[in-house]
């Protein structure tokens, strides 16, 4: 968190948001509209549909890892109820199969004696590594833009899973006139303003699912917007039966408490 | 009508207890024995449903607080960790922050109610001004809830309500820096916003004991506004209105559980699921729903300092409402005039809501109207229902003759 004192900065902004007169929001404030897709996890029983989840965390792995983090998520998580439901055996291999930066060792070293830093594989405890050691690694390798961490990003846009799959499906639109793509820059629609730093990141057949689904590009984004569903909100099966239940025994509560009142009401009116 | 107490001790401990610490015979005489107006209807079921509310934000509240950090570099994880790690952090995080929408919303309910039936008339003027301290106390409690997750809008609603101190004269920039704890918001705003969330509950708490105190000495008002005239009129409050409140509380129970376990995000901000950024501002600055009218009202005025003025205006207004209203009879079911622009007033406050929601330039559906236009005639007329009208109703209007009592059945025409 920087602590700069932008007090003046700050003054200015304050004024600029009650003073009720700041200047016009631009049509480019707001992302081309987006359109709703009949999701598995969608209405009050939908819910996550496991072998979706599991291409999507390949569609992860093999693609946006590259440049995105999934902070929150640790490798156990993808055994968990209501996740992808890899079994723990394949959770274990899978976590294997990363390296990540050691524990001190013994002598207290953290490198080799060549200067490498110990790496060793990840177990299911750990949290998904970084391909960026920090933030500003990641700009330097992406025109100065941060990739966002994805753990969160169905939740923290408007129009959720149905953005983040327009999105990723929005590259290859015809640039209106007076946009002018600077390099770096991509143009796509839905994108507040238009133009953003992230390539186009899906094209056909670019990951080879075990299931033998084809990987066009929009089952690509389909599957990997589910599996970002997912790490955004693990609990939603559990919170959707559990408040299956709760709302049953509310309406049952309810008419005993309808009937009870109507009896000691009766002739009181 | 709090009148002579009828609690009867009935074991050997109880009459120990009477004549040392008499709180069963208190608990007795409040909740069971009360004399209760034998009409009360729906809309005073919201008084229990309050308290319920206030019940379930402490015992959540408590709790998330075991597993919250505050620290601006680890209260977002610190959120996240309740959401994904901890037993049922889920739903207990998800039953707060809609819990404080729940709360608002029966708070609303609960004060139109007393502006439709006139009970903050003489003689229950200390309960109304109990309710509006209670009312700005939640207010408070929720904003400084708001900032603890420490998402961009948190961060930045934050920003901008704490900005509004400095436009006081003179010690304006004192009061900022001192709500901040130093020349911006940063980690000691956020830790003493945590501390200060923390206590106002407990403070709420007490000042309900206030509210319902100054309610039990003249006794509930009524949807006829007339008084109680004898026992034939009320109801001891156990079982009568225990019951009749726990049935309404159980179907708001239910709207409650459809937003906690079916759109447990539907009120809330998205932005506020990125992490809190000094660097970056979000194109729109929005609060919470129940803040709304009062942001249309803020922003409607230009300058900045008359903009706060009218803002607190708008609440200090509430405080004279009983001395405002000069009209003799209590329920607007008698007050045809006044019950017409008690509907244009509820009308007025979401108008101002719906303003409070939307861009400042933005324009009224879709038709060349400004909205800002619209945010200052709603905003004058905030003000004008309160000043004008209701002094002005009060003295011209004829109101419509009242029943005899409560228990009669009605024989005139009431509504
Ligand atoms: C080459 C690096 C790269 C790859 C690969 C990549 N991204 Fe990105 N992504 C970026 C950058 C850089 C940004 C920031 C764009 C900006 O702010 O202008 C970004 C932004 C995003 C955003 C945020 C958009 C917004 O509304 O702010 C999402 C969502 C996203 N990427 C999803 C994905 C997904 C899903 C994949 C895998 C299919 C992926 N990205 C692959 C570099 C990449
Ligand atoms: C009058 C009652 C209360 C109201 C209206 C209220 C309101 C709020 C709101 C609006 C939030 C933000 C929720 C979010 O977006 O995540 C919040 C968060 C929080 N509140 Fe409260 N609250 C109340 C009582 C309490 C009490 C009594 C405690 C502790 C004893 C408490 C502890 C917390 C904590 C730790 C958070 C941060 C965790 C989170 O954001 O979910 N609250 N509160």
């Amino acid at each position: 968190m920087l602590k700069l004192p932008m007090r003046n900065a700050l003054l200015a902004f304050g004024i600029a948001a009650l003073g009720a007169l700041s200047a016009p929001a631009s049509a480019a404030e707001h992302g081309a509209a987006v359109e709703s897709r009949d999701w598995s996890f969608n209405g009050p029983f939908g819910t996550y549909d496991r072998a979706e989840l599991q291409r999507g965390y390949q569609v992860y792995k093999e693609v946006c890892s590259a440049c995105h983090s999934l902070n929150r998520i640790a490798f156990r998580n993808l055994s968990d109820a209501g996740g992808p439901g890899f079994t723990e055996l394949e959770v274990r291999a899978l976590a294997a199969s990363y390296q990540i930066p050691a524990e001190p060792n013994e002598r207290g070293e953290t490198t080799d004696a060549e200067g490498r830093p110990l790496m060793r594989e990840a177990l299911p405890s750990d949290y998904f590594p970084s391909r960026f050691p920090n933030d500003n690694a990641a700009r330097a390798s992406n025109n100065g833009a941060l990739p966002p961490d994805l753990s969160l990003i169905t939740k923290a846009r408007d129009g959720g899973s149905d953005y983040i799959y327009a999105l990723l499906t929005g590259y290859g639109h015809e640039v209106p006139a007076g946009v002018t793509v600077n390099p770096g820059q991509y143009y796509n629609p839905y994108f507040l303003g238009g133009l953003l730093a992230m390539p186009q990141p899906l094209f056909a057949n670019q990951v080879t699912y075990a299931d033998g689904t084809e990987a066009s590009i929009e089952q690509m984004a389909h599957d990997v917007t589910a599996f970002l569903t997912w790490t955004a909100e693990p609990k939603m099966e559990e919170r959707k039966s559990l408040g299956f239940a709760v709302i049953l025994f509310l309406i049952a509560f309810s008419g005993l408490c309808f009937l009870s009142y109507r009896k000691l009401w009766h002739g009181e009116h | 009508m709090s009148g002579p107490s009828t609690y009867v001790p009935k074991s050997g401990f109880a009459r120990w207890m009477d004549t040392r610490l008499p709180i069963m015979r208190l608990a007795h005489d409040t909740v069971i024995t009360f004399p209760t107006p034998r009409n009360l209807n729906i809309w005073y079921t919201f008084g229990g449903i309050l308290a319920f509310c206030l019940g379930v934000q402490i015992i959540t509240g408590i709790v998330l607080a075991m597993h919250y950090t505050p620290h601006t570099a680890m209260a977002f994880d610190s959120v996240e960790h309740i959401m994904r790690d901890v037993n049922y952090g889920w739903l207990i995080r998800y039953v707060h922050a809609n819990g404080a929408s729940m709360f608002f919303l029966a708070v609303y309910i609960h004060m139109f109610r007393g502006l439709y039936y006139g009970s903050y008339k003489d003689p229950r003027e200390m309960i109304w001004i109990l309710g509006v301290i209670l009312y700005v106390l939640m207010m408070a409690t929720a904003f400084l809830g708001y900032t603890l997750p420490w998402g961009q809008m948190s961060f930045w609603a934050a920003t901008v309500i704490t900005n509004l101190f400095s436009a006081i004269p003179f010690v304006g920039e004192a009061i900022v820096n001192l709500l901040w704890g130093g020349f911006s918001v940063d980690n000691p705003t956020l830790q003493r916003f945590f501390s200060l969330h923390y206590l106002l509950p407990f403070v709420i708490a007490g000042v309900v004991i206030l509210h319902i105190w100054a309610l039990h000495v003249p006794g509930n008002n009524n949807p006829l506004g007339i008084d109680v005239k004898g026992p034939q009129d009320t109801l001891p409050f156990h079982p009568y209105y225990t019951v009749k409140d726990l049935f309404y509380l159980s179907l708001f129970l239910i709207l409650f559980a459809a937003f906690v376990f079916y759109a447990p995000n539907y009120l809330g901000h998205s932005i506020n699921y990125i992490e809190a950024d000094p660097l970056v501002t979000p194109p729109h600055i929005v609060p919470e729903w129940y803040f709304l009218p009062f942001y249309a009202i803020l922003r409607s005025i230009p300058d900045k300092l008359m903009g706060v003025v009218a803002l607190f205006g708008s609440m200090l207004t509430l405080f004279f409402v009983p001395w405002l209203d000069t009209g003799k009879v209590r329920s607007a079911r008698f007050r045809p005039t006044y019950r017409i622009f008690f509907w244009l007033f509820v009308f007025d406050c979401f108008v101002l809501g719906y303003a409070g929601s939307q861009p400042v330039d933005g324009v009224l559906f879709n038709t060349p109207i400004s909205l800002l236009l619209v945010a200052r005639i709603a905003t004058l007329y905030f003000f004008l229902h309160f000043w004008v009208i209701m002094p002005l109703v009060g003295l011209f209007e004829t109101p419509k003759p009242l029943p005899d009592s409560i228990a009669k059945p009605v024989l005139q025409a009431a509504e």
